[in-house]
C-alpha cells in the first residue's frame, strides 16, 4: 500500500495535476484488487477465472456482438469496431501497456460495451473474470 | 492600447461596425439559402479546438468537425449518447457538458433551415456533394468505404476538418 507513495508515484499524481486532468493512474493489478473488493461482497464469490473470462469475452449474448467483435478473438492484437472499422488498440495489458491503468475509463468502456453485448451493465464477477483472463493473454 | 481606442473618433468605429455587421449579414444570406438552407459552416473546425472533445469524440470514428451540422443537431445528439446510433456511447454530466457547449458554439453558420438530422449524411448539402454525379453507386458498395459515415475513406485529411477537393481519394 505504501508503495503507492513512492516517489514516481508523487511524480504521476503532480504530472497529472500539471495536466490538469483528474487521471489518477493505477496499475492493473490495483484495479482487479478493486474489482475483487466490489466481487466479494456477493453472495456465494469463490474467485475470478481466466477460463470463464475467455468463455464469457468470446460468446455472444444474445445481441449482435460479442467482446471479441471489436477486439478479436485474440486480444494481444488490434482489433476494429465492428460497425465503423475503426482500429483499436489491444486490450490485453502484456502488449498495451495503458490498458487498465484509468478507473475512470475502465468504468466508463466496461459500462458502454457491457450495454451493447449484453443489454446491462457487467456483474463484478464477470469483470473479474475478463480482467483475470486478459492478464493471462501474453 | 487604451488610449488609442479612446481617442479614436467615435463616430468612424460605429460607422465601421455597422458596415462590417451588414456585409457579414448579406454573405451569410446568400450562403446559408444553399441547399434548401442545409449548409454547412465556414469554417468547419474552429481554430482551437477542444480537448475532451477530440479524445471523446474519436474512439469509435473520426471527431466529426462541428461545423458539419447545426446547433440543435448536436444538441440531439448529445441528449441520445445512451443509445448512439446502435451503441451506448454515453458520458459523464460534467464531460457532456463541456462538449455540447463547444459543438454548440462552433456549429454551423450557415445553417438556415429549422431541420436538425441526427447524421451529417442526412443534411442536403452532403447529399448534392455526394450524389450519383459525383460518385459511382458501386464506390458505396466497396468494404473500404462501408458507410457514408466513414468519411476518411474517401478523405483522408478528414480528421483535421479537411474536405478539400485535392485530398480526395476513392479507396479502389
Ligand atoms: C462495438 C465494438 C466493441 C465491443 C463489442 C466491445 N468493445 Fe470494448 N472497447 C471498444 C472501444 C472502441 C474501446 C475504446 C477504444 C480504446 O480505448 O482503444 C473499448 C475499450 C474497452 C475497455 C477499456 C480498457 C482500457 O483500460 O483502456 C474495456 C475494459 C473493454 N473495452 C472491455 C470490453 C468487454 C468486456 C466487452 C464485451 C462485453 C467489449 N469491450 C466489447 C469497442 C468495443
Ligand atoms: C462507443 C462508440 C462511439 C462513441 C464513443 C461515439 N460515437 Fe458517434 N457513432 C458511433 C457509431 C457506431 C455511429 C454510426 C456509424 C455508421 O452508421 O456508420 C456513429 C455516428 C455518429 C454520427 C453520425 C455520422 C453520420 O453522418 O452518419 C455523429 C454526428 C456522431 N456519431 C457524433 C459523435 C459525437 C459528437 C461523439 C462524442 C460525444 C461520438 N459520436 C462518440 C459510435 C460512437
Ligand atoms: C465514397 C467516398 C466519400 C465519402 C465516404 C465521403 N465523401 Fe465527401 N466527397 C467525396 C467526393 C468525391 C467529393 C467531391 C464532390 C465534388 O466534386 O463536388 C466530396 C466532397 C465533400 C465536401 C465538399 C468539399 C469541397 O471543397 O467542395 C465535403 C465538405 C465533404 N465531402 C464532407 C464529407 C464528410 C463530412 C463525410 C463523412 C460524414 C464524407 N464527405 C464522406 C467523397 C466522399
Amino acid at each position: 500500500m505504501l508503495r503507492i507513495f513512492h516517489t514516481s508515484g508523487l511524480a504521476l499524481v503532480f504530472a497529472a495535476g500539471l495536466a490538469a486532468q483528474p487521471v489518477f493512474a493505477e496499475t492493473h493489478n490495483e484495479i482487479l484488487a478493486s474489482i475483487q473488493k466490489e466481487a466479494s461482497g456477493t453472495p456465494g464469490f469463490q474467485g475470478f477465472s481466466a477460463a470463464r473470462g475467455e468463455s464469457f469475452f468470446k460468446t455472444k449474448h444474445g445481441n449482435e456482438w460479442s467482446c471479441s467483435s471489436c477486439h478479436t478473438e485474440n486480444p494481444a492484437v488490434s482489433g476494429k469496431h465492428a460497425k465503423t472499422d475503426k482500429v483499436i488498440q489491444p486490450l490485453a495489458p502484456s502488449v498495451n501497456a495503458e490498458r487498465f491503468t484509468d478507473p475512470g475509463k475502465v468504468a466508463k468502456w466496461f459500462k458502454r460495451n457491457c450495454n451493447d453485448v449484453l443489454d446491462r451493465v457487467c456483474t463484478p464477477q464477470e469483470k473479474g473474470d475478463v480482467l483475470t483472463y486478459l492478464l493471462t493473454v501474453k | 492600447m487604451s488610449i488609442y481606442y479612446r481617442n479614436f473618433p467615435r463616430a468612424l468605429v460605429v460607422a465601421i461596425l455597422a458596415m462590417s455587421a451588414t456585409m457579414s449579414v448579406a454573405r451569410a444570406d446568400n450562403d446559408s439559402g444553399k441547399y434548401g438552407g442545409e449548409n454547412r459552416g465556414k469554417p468547419l473546425q474552429p481554430a482551437q479546438t477542444n480537448a475532451k472533445f477530440q479524445q471523446e469524440c474519436s474512439n469509435c470514428h473520426i471527431a466529426y468537425a462541428p461545423g458539419l451540422l447545426p446547433a440543435e443537431s448536436w444538441r440531439k445528439v448529445m441528449s441520445g449518447l445512451d443509445k448512439h446510433f446502435g451503441s451506448d456511447a454515453s458520458l459523464d454530466v460534467q464531460d457532456n457538458k463541456e462538449i455540447t457547449a463547444f459543438l454548440v458554439s462552433n456549429a454551423s453558420n450557415r445553417w438556415s433551415a429549422s431541420t436538425a438530422p441526427l447524421r451529417i449524411s442526412e443534411s442536403m448539402w452532403f447529399k448534392r456533394k455526394h450524389d450519383s454525379n459525383e460518385i459511382s453507386p458501386a464506390v458505396w458498395k466497396n468494404p473500404q468505404v462501408k458507410s457514408p459515415a466513414n468519411c476518411a475513406a474517401c478523405h483522408p485529411q478528414a480528421e483535421r476538418g479537411d474536405f478539400s477537393e485535392r485530398n480526395i481519394k476513392i479507396p479502389k
